[in-house]
């Protein structure tokens, strides 16, 4: 079984800044390792697996946590 | 800089109605000259109430059948088929709500693509409705909408020419093929295309906004082909009436109907500079802008429209730096819109919505004007990504 993902929480952030916060983290991760976003702005949803889709990155779906919208990206490189 | 020519002009000025850096056009031009002309004759000579039977009356009548004619000549239809509203949003919605209140025994459901203008999909949301994906570049995907509309209960369906964000053409003459043999009304949101392209035939209801081909605003279009059943929406309308109730701004429907005469005399002609201005942007913001996302399709689109996303950049800031700049752009991030949502057609394609502009130029844009754009816009991304520091991310 997989280990439990690391949590990126940036409920209260407003877009772009929940991506570009994503997108300093996830090279902290090993290959394979999961990052779990939090984010309550609008834009998060579909940004997430867009920037995922641009940077070849995989978005493995929408996982809600602590009352917050979270958004599951493994580090594929 | 300042812009050439300053703000619009009136009547007698030439050919050139807009300020320059204007890319805007999707959300409405300047009034053309020749709209002005046709609404100064008609203020001076058409101001009486068409509906009275004295001399001014009558006078008023003949200018509003004749504007009625204009419209139904570009539109190929018959001028008992054109109505007249406050907005094209009054007329989307007005085609939407009368048909389905029509068909009410054959079904209540809408069928929409789930780019439509929010007017239809507001229209369409007050009861049942089933909202057809598209795929990456815009496009309705056609086979999930012939078995949509041909599924029991529908009232109507609902298509928009081309998007009015990302500029993709939609495929309505095979949606009509299925929609006829559905025995399904489509009803067409031709706003962005009325004026640039032609529509193609097979629909039963169009509307369509003036403002958007150069004709003053507050003037929307109503088009219901004979045989269609369509209940006026509005309380208190004459049953066989398609015009909006309430007092028509006469001078207004003049000059829509002599601007359509006027842009569509021209669409052709400029169909081809402006797609190759729209490919010279869409190349070089590609090659000029690194993390760029250039959306929509690049070949089966509005000649005159085309949106990207920058990554990591605020679509507000963005919009505020090239104003600076001397450019009037749109944005479909969610920071610029006033409900803090990312536009909806964005989210229906799955591209990045931050970041996000939409460029559509004025049929009479100078070249000069779009390479000026596209010589700051580099300099004006980095800036702002050195500013959040993002570069490198």
């Amino acid at each position: 079984m997989n280990a439990e993902p690391e949590v990126l929480d940036c409920r209260g952030q407003r877009c772009p800044l929940p991506v570009i916060a994503l997108a300093r983290r996830l090279p902290g991760l090993p290959v394979g390792g999961v990052l779990r976003v939090l984010a309550d702005d609008p834009a998060a949803a579909n940004d997430i697996p867009a920037w995922c889709r641009l940077r070849g990155q995989e978005y493995l779906g929408r996982v809600d946590a602590d009352g917050a919208p979270g958004f599951d990206v493994r580090r594929t490189g | 800089m300042l812009g050439r020519h300053g703000r619009g002009v009136g009547p007698g000025y030439g050919r050139v109605v807009g300020p320059s850096g204007y890319f805007d056009a999707a959300a409405g031009l300047p009034t053309h000259p020749v709209a002005w002309q046709a609404m100064q004759a008609a203020a001076g000579d058409g101001w009486a109430d068409p509906g009275k039977l004295y001399a001014a009356g009558r006078r008023a009548r003949q200018l509003l059948d004749a504007a009625r004619a204009a419209l139904a000549e570009q539109l190929r239809v018959r001028p008992d088929e054109v109505g007249l509203c406050a907005s094209g949003t009054a007329a989307a919605q007005a085609a939407v709500r009368g048909i389905r209140a029509a068909r009410r025994r054959a079904g209540e459901t809408v069928v929409h693509s789930a780019i439509e203008h929010s007017a239809v999909l507001h229209e369409a949301a007050s009861g049942p409705s089933v909202s057809v994906p598209v795929d990456r570049l815009g496009r309705v995907d056609a086979g999930a909408f012939a078995a949509a509309v041909g599924a029991p209960g529908v009232a109507l369906a609902a298509l928009i020419s081309a998007s009015h964000e990302v500029g993709t053409v939609q495929p309505l003459a095979e949606v009509a093929r299925s929609c006829a043999a559905a025995g399904v009304p489509l009803v067409v949101d031709a706003a962005q295309s009325v004026g640039r392209l032609p529509v193609p035939d097979g629909w039963s209801a169009l509307s369509a906004s003036a403002r958007k081909w150069g004709g003053p605003a507050g003037v929307g279009i109503l088009v219901v082909r004979k045989g269609v059943r369509w209940t006026p929406p509005w309380p208190g309308a004459e049953p066989a009436g398609l015009d909006q109730p309430g007092g028509l701004n006469l001078p207004a429907v003049v000059g829509a109907a002599a601007a359509l005469r006027a842009v569509a005399a021209e669409a052709a002609a400029q169909r081809d500079r402006l797609h190759e201005l729209v490919d010279r942007i869409r190349d070089r913001v590609a090659a000029s802008v690194p993390d760029v996302e250039v959306v929509g399709d690049p070949v089966d689109r509005l000649p005159h429209l085309v949106t990207f996303s920058c990554l990591y950049v605020d679509g507000e800031a963005l919009l505020h730096a090239l104003d600076r700049a001397g450019f009037a752009v749109s944005s479909g991030s969610s920071c610029t819109a006033s409900t803090l949502r990312p536009s909806h057609v964005l989210e229906a394609m799955g591209v990045l919505s931050h970041g996000n502009v939409r460029v559509s130029l004025p049929s009479d844009v100078d070249s000069a004007e779009v390479d000026r754009f596209l010589a700051v816009l580099p300099g004006i991304v980095a800036d702002l990504r050195a500013e959040a520091g993002v570069v490198g991310l």
